[in-house]
């Protein structure tokens, strides 16, 4: 029987996410999820791939005025980026410290802003990249690895 | 229990949902006000329990396959939320019972944390 699931396809999925929208980091994360079930991979990692979409994604819909995210699926990874144009963070290591947030009382309403964000996108990532200029903007890359025997559900 | 069950314990309203949606059973619970600890904390199969009405309850709620969410304080979500849980085939329900009660009452019952 030709193992079908023992292949997955490179592919690409990109985003663009404006200001405030911030609706759209769940539905981005939300269908990434599916692509990547229909795909196979384990849940564990489609897991952890949606969490930091969404996190990554509410950034820029929070702090920049333009942005877009880019899901790369590769063999043994996948590799989520945001590229944004907006105010850029001025302290990487404090803006990774969970509890430090500079949100709006908008955005803690909506359930956000706790200073999560990163620690939470850290965590689930296997290598994780922040570049920022402050008044520029900032580029996030993020990727999970997943090695062979444990890359499909069931494999 | 079975979300039918917890409907009747908490005098909740089911917003969406069919009959065979609520025969689901719930052994789990979480209940927090902030998405990001949604993202961290709330493990497959749960009833998740919040204040929160907005749209991102549903993603959050989708993307860690919570088994239902209950709204807590008479609050529901507007119209077009409650559609995304019908298409995303998570029950809906609402109570005016508050997180304590809701917690303790399902305590009682056996339902318990994750971490338990």
């Amino acid at each position: 029987m030709v193992d079908s699931l023992a292949y997955t396809p490179q592919i690409t999925l990109e985003f663009e996410i404006g200001e405030k929208d911030f609706f759209v980091a769940g539905e981005c994360a939300s269908r990434v999820k599916k692509t990547l079930q229909q795909l196979g991979l384990k849940q564990d990692v489609i897991k952890r791939i949606a969490i930091i979409i969404y996190e990554a994604a509410i950034n820029v819909a929070i702090h920049a005025t333009s942005g877009k995210l880019v899901v790369h699926v590769e063999p043994d990874a996948v590799t989520i980026r945001t590229e944004d144009v907006g105010a850029g963070i001025e302290d990487i290591d404090l803006a990774m410290k969970e509890g430090y947030s500079t949100a709006s009382y908008e955005i803690r309403e909506m359930g956000f802003g706790a200073g999560m964000g990163l620690s939470n996108i850290k965590q689930c990532s296997d290598d994780l990249n922040i570049e920022s200029r402050v008044g520029v903007g900032t580029t996030l890359n993020a990727r999970v690895s997943f090695k062979d025997e444990r890359r499909h559900e069931g494999a | 229990m079975t979300l039918k069950e917890v409907q009747e314990l908490l005098e909740a309203q089911v917003l969406c949902g069919n009959d065979d949606c609520l025969e689901r059973g719930v052994r789990v619970c979480f209940a927090c006000d902030l998405i990001s600890e949604m993202l961290l904390y709330l493990k497959p199969h749960s009833l998740l329990i919040t204040s929160l009405t907005n749209a991102h309850v549903i993603h959050a709620a989708q993307v860690m396959d919570a088994k239902a969410v209950l709204f807590v304080g008479g609050r529901r979500p507007d119209e077009s939320v409650i559609r995304s849980g019908e298409s995303n085939k998570i029950p809906l329900l609402t109570t005016t019972l508050l997180t304590f009660d809701c917690c303790g009452r399902l305590y009682e019952k056996g339902v318990r944390g994750d971490k338990q």
